[in-house]
């Protein structure tokens, strides 16, 4: 039997759509979790399957006492081409936030607490790390209700087997 | 330019599917796309989100969002994905015989 190569790969296993996506939240800026968000929501709307695994700060997005007060970090962040020094006075990094909460509005991007509900409702799996979650001492009962589960690394790439992996 | 097979109609859609001329739609060709998609019956449900669909495109001359829908159709996020499990902001656009959105949401 003769195979068809193209590349090395076979081209009969060379997969024609992504089927899922597991996508790590690893950073507890505003500007660190929607991207992940935006991605997970993105999958579900495409209808592929997606899990959410949130790690070291990524679990502010998750904490039921901190996921409304995420904030865009004004400090060490030239993206944002603000001098440092004014970066640091107190209220910058609530007021950019609040600017970039009211930029995301008008675009119909839901605040995180709600983003992440409608993520879930879609089917989208939202995980806890355990190994950050140990390390911060916190709980289930620390997260919001949609955190299925607090889960190891290995149960992680558990999860995510078969498909594709999406840090950030 | 391809014609669909739910109608006998001349309809003009897309390489996905989705309608160029939304005039073009009527509710009876609707069963047929939701079946192509793997929706067997179109229940009132379903038409309760492609009216919503159809009603805000014709308003505003844009798809809603899936946040919009969840929150204006009255079919809350949940069952809108088992209403329309490959997606429902997507699907219920094809049924409801407007252009692909185009949102990243």
């Amino acid at each position: 039997m003769t195979e068809l190569f193209e590349h090395g790969v076979p081209l009969t296993a060379a997969p024609q759509t992504i089927e899922k996506v597991s996508i790590i939240i690893s950073r507890g800026s505003l500007e660190g979790i929607y991207p992940g968000l935006m991605m997970a929501n993105g999958a579900r709307m495409e209808s592929i399957d997606a899990n959410l695994f949130f790690t070291f700060f990524g679990l502010d997005a998750i904490n039921g006492a901190k996921h409304e007060h995420v904030r865009v970090a004004t400090v060490g962040n030239p993206g944002l081409h603000l001098a440092t020094w004014a970066g640091g006075f107190p209220g910058v990094s609530a007021i950019v936030t609040h600017k970039f909460a009211a930029e995301m509005e008008k675009l119909d991007i839901p605040p995180i607490p709600e983003f992440i509900e409608m993520i879930a409702d879609s089917g989208a799996g939202v995980y806890a790390c355990k190994a950050s979650v140990d390390m911060f001492h916190l709980t289930k009962e620390d997260f919001i209700p949609q955190v299925q589960d607090i889960i190891t690394v290995g149960e992680f790439y558990g999860l995510a087997a078969g498909g594709q992996i999406i840090f950030t | 330019m391809t014609t669909t097979a739910a109608t006998d109609a001349q309809i003009e859609r897309d390489a996905e599917g989705f309608f160029v001329h939304p005039e073009q739609w009527t509710e009876a060709i609707a069963g047929g796309i939701a079946r192509e998609n793997g929706i067997r019956e179109l229940t009132n449900r379903h038409w309760q989100v492609i009216n919503f669909m159809r009603s805000t495109y014709l308003e505003t001359g844009a798809a809603p969002s899936i946040r919009t829908l969840g929150k204006a159709s009255g079919v809350p996020i949940k069952e809108l994905y088992q209403l329309f499990p490959k997606g429902p902001a997507k699907l219920a656009a094809k049924i409801a015989g407007i252009p692909k959105p185009r949102g990243c949401i």
